[in-house]
């Protein structure tokens, strides 16, 4: 059944050809729209049966499955090769599962575009290149599906290219799209070279090839410069692509895309690529400490400083973003304290629900016509009424309210932080966590409940069609009931021994790195676990009453705290003046240098009179040669007499 | 059936045909697509049983004993000649398939063309067959004889006839050289057998003053074979002058052939230095050296002197020139690495250049018209296929990846750099470099500048298929050249 992998990405890269090459022509939406998803539908179905076969007989080792070679110089040889195993068939699920759904979502999304296949054939070329990310054996496949996913995400974040789009320093969509571009090359670079050290130190840019080598050589790695150089090159990359500290600036800004693109791209599926990076190489970010270390560190700082900027956006998307950005923090904690099961199981929760939120605040925007500000909303619940319950499960479920799939996956990761990491990293999540449930129900209160506070003469709120709606109902089931794929072992009150499927499921994929780390598969019941439990229910439910009691029928109440804390405030609504510190501190000095010294001395002087000094010398030298060439036949064998004597000459003599 | 007559199968069928299409235009002179029909059909039976020799394992052939083949061992089989036998009926169908909408389009529509096409590839392969010096003059000839007709093959245009009788006057001038080089090689050693030669030189049984005379004039012959300089001048004219179709056979095919001429009294001269060679006699030494100073030059000179070419077809002709320059490095490198890198550039070139030159002829008019720069303004918005593709062929002649232009370079420079010839790398990326300006040049008029008063004409035809041939081997090759190199590695 695994052979099967290979059609995987086959079918989104099949919907992408023909949708670009004939979907100029295709008139009818419903066609396009039916194309694009068909193509990440197959996909899913294949996943899902290779997950079927997977489950009835679990694979010990990753099954490679190879098409051709790719790049073969010298003894360097690199095969375009797909590796199945429960992770990789884990995130084929949840890529082309909630792409689907997004994309059904979309036909309704983008009725009466002028670039609906466009829209459509980007969608299934971001598909093709996240499963090749995913799927691919080794890390320069992943890396073409890294850059592929990247270039997928620009073009789409400037899809409406002509549409003004406010920001620090950004005026229109595309300056969103390029700082998004931009920011990524950093982490690219150490995404680059970290790989290239890989290959000097492993010879071989094989998953499976560098674990074995890294498993079998444990206490010669554990530890080193050369592991702690390349894991947190990896990292950077990571941090990157998953927008965490320092390079999370450009994910809020991605907003200015149409929305199933946050959706799909910056909330449920690239943004945790740099999650699935480190799980995948979990063996050998295991043998360095340090860098464990500083995952767990950055992804807290990420999760907390994310989570107070989201309490005072208003825009709604802007909310949802940088609640991504610390979720991703929380997953982030999860993998450096060695929880790698923890942040897989958050990355697919999240993948439900934070999809949902995305959704839903589509529906919104579509219903309110095009209206982006919560300040202007309000009381729509009694107008979408499907959009409104869906909304409230998720943000149910992203707040950690018992039995909602968040609870079982962000518990985890806050007893592990606790229990392998430290109390401090414990608080810091607990505070990230009151912060999340906060500005959850404050925006779903602005938005949904209150006063109206738009123009109801100009603006009729509507209910989205059955497209958009029912793709809405699928992901709150998920985000309502997925986590009971994984409930932690101390809920099963020692009575059963398996509760936690996910644990189970991935457990040979972890074997490695948890032997590295000690961590021992067995399981105790700490009382402990059932206080923390407890105490984070709590914080939850007291981050809800504070909301609801904040902004409960106006914004009167909300402005009088916000005169109060004048700085704070300030300090949060600018980001923490990060886009600004950045700007001060490395673009500008870097564009000065390079319109001063490079451009206007080295480049303009120096490097134009050599090219010009040389094009001038081979031009007067071409016209020199032109006239040797007179077409006398008699002149050719003169010239060729020459060459014959002087060639015999230094032969013999 | 015996083995030998298996691998011997292209060549026989390639006789056969020979003799066939010369009875069709004999007898139905006057049905002008039989000779077409005959010709295209002939090339793809010769095509098919050389990949069929292709397949047969090397064991098999290396255990064939000479003494007791037909060919008494002046013959060889399978391995790259067959390559090379796919190689030129694959040039042959590409150009017939183009030839023909053109010289309707000419009017001047006779069988004779393809009868002189089958000749000069029957020479071609028996070139990349031969195990021994007289079968490889022979084949030499047979091309070359073949080319003078077809460089003069429209018989009412000056420019025809005297581009012709220039390159028919020169080579008879060099052919001399080649054959006395022979003589003088067979003098040396008593053997005109190459795989003898070998032997009677790895045992220092020659006499040396006689050798390396002879080999100079020998290597003299080739280098105007393959135009370069001091020997090249014949072949801007002649390219510009021959109908267009024959030029994109000629600088392609035909370079290939004199180029494998090379390859094999290279391996059989000189011995590859691996470190283990007790001793590289003196001769080889000043011959290497020779050839990487001609190399040099020969991409200089086409390269600089293509810059400042207003007509296309006399562009692409300078350019031709330049691209034996950077074949040659292979030469230069004496090792199976370098030999493949010109198989391989070989390959990647016919397509790109062939393809070149039939948008040429594509989009040109009686009396020579359309060839110009001006002409070429703007077309991307009248034909933007033909636009798009030439501007794949440019890119692919420039080595610019992924195209498969890019992947020869990369093969031959490396090889020669392995070979311990750095400066001649640097100098074949300089002028790499100084080639981009009019690849690229073409490129900016085609697609930047604003398109004539007079939009050009084009009729394809079957011209469409060898264009649509070539830019998938261009683009194939480029993105997967292990394609190829998987299948030449074996060779040597």
């Amino acid at each position: 059944m695994h052979e099967l992998i290979k059609f995987v990405p086959a079918f989104p890269l099949l919907g992408f050809l023909v949708l670009s090459f004939f979907g100029r022509n295709i008139k009818k939406e419903a066609i396009i729209g039916t194309i694009g998803s068909a193509a990440v539908g197959a996909s899913f179905i294949i996943s899902f049966l290779i997950f079927l076969s997977f489950a009835a007989n679990p694979p010990d080792s990753p099954h490679i499955v190879s098409l051709f070679t790719w790049i073969s110089a010298g003894d360097f040889s690199i095969n375009i090769s797909y590796q199945a195993d429960q992770l990789s068939i884990l995130f084929s699920m949840i890529i082309t599962g909630v792409g689907f759904l997004i994309h059904v979502y979309s036909i309704g999304y983008m009725h009466g575009d002028r670039s609906f296949y466009r829209f459509f054939a980007y969608l299934n070329l971001f598909i093709f290149m996240m499963l090749n990310l995913v799927l691919a054996s080794n890390f320069l496949l992943t890396f073409l599906g890294w850059e592929g996913v990247g270039l997928c995400s620009y073009l789409l974040i400037g899809f409406w290219y002509d549409k003004k789009f406010p920001g620090v320093r950004i005026t229109w969509t595309g300056d969103a799209g390029n700082k998004a571009f931009i920011v990524n090359r950093i982490g690219d670079f150490g995404f680059l070279i970290g790989m290239f050290l890989i290959f000097t130190t492993f010879n071989s840019l094989e998953y499976t090839d560098i674990a074995g080598i890294a498993a079998a050589n444990t206490s010669a790695f554990e530890n080193t410069t050369i592991i702690t150089i390349i894991t947190l090159l990896l990292f950077l990359g990571c941090t990157g692509k998953s927008a965490q500290i320092p390079l999370a600036v450009w994910l809020p800004d991605a907003m200015a895309g149409p929305t199933p693109v946050s959706a799909l791209i910056h909330a449920a599926t690239m943004v945790t690529a740099g999650i699935f990076l480190i799980a995948r190489n979990a063996s050998l970010f295991a043998l360095s400490s340090t860098t464990m270390s500083v995952i767990a560190v950055i992804g807290a700082s990420t999760a907390i400083i994310a989570a107070t900027i989201a309490i005072v956006q208003n825009d709604i998307k802007k909310v949802l973003a940088y609640s991504t950005v610390s979720q991703l923090g929380f997953m982030f904690v999860a993998l450096g304290v060695g929880a790698f099961t923890a942040g897989i199981f958050h990355v697919m929760t999240h993948a439900f629900f934070k999809g949902l939120l995305f959704l839903g605040a589509g529906s919104v925007i579509h219903g309110m016509h095009e209206e982006q500000d919560i300040k202007n909303m309000g009381g729509l619940k009694k107008y979408m009424p499907v959009t409104y319950k869906t909304f409230l499960v998720a943000m149910l479920a992203i707040s950690g309210i018992p039995l909602f799939s968040g609870f079982f996956s962000k518990d985890e990761i806050l007893w592990y932080a606790f229990s392998n990491g430290s109390f401090l990293l414990w608080i810091v999540l607990a505070v990230a966590a009151f912060f999340t449930a906060f500005y959850m129900f404050r925006l779903l209160k602005l938005t949904f409940h209150g006063e109206e506070r738009f123009n109801t003469k100009r603006i009729h709120p509507h209910e989205s069609p059955k497209t958009m709606t029912v793709p809405l109902i699928v992901l709150a089931v998920l985000s309502a009931f997925g986590g009971f794929l994984g409930i932690p072992y101390v809920l099963g009150f020692g009575l059963f021994e398996h509760t936690n499927l996910m644990e189970l499921w991935l457990e040979p994929i972890f074997m490695d790195a948890n032997i590295i780390l000690n961590h021992t598969a067995g399981h105790d019941i700490h009382l402990s676990e059932y206080v923390m439990m407890l105490i984070s229910v709590a914080i939850a439910l007291l981050a809800i009453k504070a909301a609801n009691s904040m902004y409960s029928d106006n914004l009167e109440k909300s402005k009088k705290i916000i005169r109060k804390f004048k700085s704070g405030y300030s300090l949060l609504w600018n980001r923490y003046f990060l886009d600004e510190f950045y700007f001060k501190t490395i673009v500008d000095p870097i564009l000065s240098l390079s319109r001063s010294f490079l451009w206007q001395f080295f480049d303009m002087k120096i490097i134009d009179g050599i090219v010009n000094g040389s094009a001038q010398l081979t031009g007067s030298l071409a016209k020199y040669l032109r006239r040797i060439q007179s077409g006398v036949a008699q002149n050719y064998a003169v010239i060729m007499v020459a060459g014959i004597i002087l060639i015999i000459s230094w032969m013999v003599f | 059936m015996p083995l030998e007559l298996q691998l011997s199968l292209p060549l026989i069928l390639i006789l056969i045909l020979s003799i066939k299409i010369v009875m069709v235009d004999a007898k139905f002179g006057n049905n002008k697509t039989l000779g077409f029909v005959t010709a295209l059909a002939g090339f793809i039976v010769v095509f098919i049983s050389a990949a069929f020799t292709l397949t047969i394992s090397p064991e098999a052939i290396a255990s064939l004993n000479a003494e007791e083949l037909y060919s008494k061992g002046t013959i060889t089989y399978g391995g790259f000649a067959a390559y090379f036998d796919m190689l030129f009926c694959v040039a042959a169908i590409l150009t017939i398939l183009a030839a023909l909408p053109y010289f309707q389009k000419e009017n001047s529509e006779h069988n004779a063309f393809y009868s002189m096409m089958v000749f000069a590839v029957a020479g071609m392969m028996l070139i990349a067959h031969s195990a021994n010096l007289l079968s490889l003059f022979i084949g030499i000839e047979i091309m070359s004889i073949s080319f003078y007709v077809l460089a003069g093959y429209f018989r009412t245009k000056e420019k025809s006839i005297e581009a012709a009788l220039k390159y028919f006057l020169l080579g008879a001038f060099a052919t001399g050289f080649l054959l006395y080089g022979i003589a003088l090689i067979y003098g040396a050693t008593g053997s005109l057998s190459l795989p003898e030669i070998l032997t009677k030189i790895a045992a220092d049984d020659f006499s040396n003053t006689y050798l390396t005379l002879g080999i100079a004039l020998m290597l003299i012959g080739l280098c105007f074979k393959v135009a370069a300089f001091p020997f090249h001048q014949w072949a801007p004219d002649v390219y510009t002058g021959a109908p267009t179709v024959v030029t994109a056979f000629m600088s392609t095919a035909g370079k290939a052939a004199a180029l494998i001429a090379f390859i094999i009294v290279a391996r059989a001269l000189f011995v590859i230095d691996i470190g283990q060679a007790a001793e590289i006699p003196d001769f080889q030494t000043n011959a290497i050296m020779i050839i990487a100073i001609i190399s040099a030059a020969t991409m200089l000179i086409g390269n600089i002197t293509a810059l400042v070419q207003k007509n296309i077809k006399r562009m692409l002709a300078y350019s031709s020139v330049a691209h034996a320059g950077y074949l040659l490095m292979g030469i230069v490198a004496n090792s199976p690495q370098g030999w493949e890198g010109i198989i391989f550039y070989a390959t990647a070139y016919l397509f790109m250049q062939i393809g070149a030159f039939i948008v040429l002829s594509v989009l040109e008019r009686k009396t020579d018209k359309n060839l110009d720069l001006d002409d070429y303004s703007g077309i991307s918005k009248s034909h933007p296929f033909l636009a798009a593709i030439m501007a794949i062929f440019m890119f692919s002649l420039a080595g610019i990846p992924p195209f498969a232009g890019f992947f020869g370079k990369f093969l031959l420079f490396t090889a020669a750099i392995d070979a311990g010839f750095t400066w001649l790398t640097i100098i074949a990326v300089i002028s790499s470099m100084i080639s981009v300006y009019f690849y690229i040049g073409l490129i900016v008029y085609m697609y930047f500048r604003k398109s004539n008063t007079y939009p050009l004409e084009a009729d394809m035809g079957s011209a469409k298929v060898t264009l649509i041939i070539s830019t998938a081997c261009v683009v194939i090759l480029g993105i997967f050249p292990s394609l190829i190199i998987n299948l030449i590695n074996n060779f040597f």
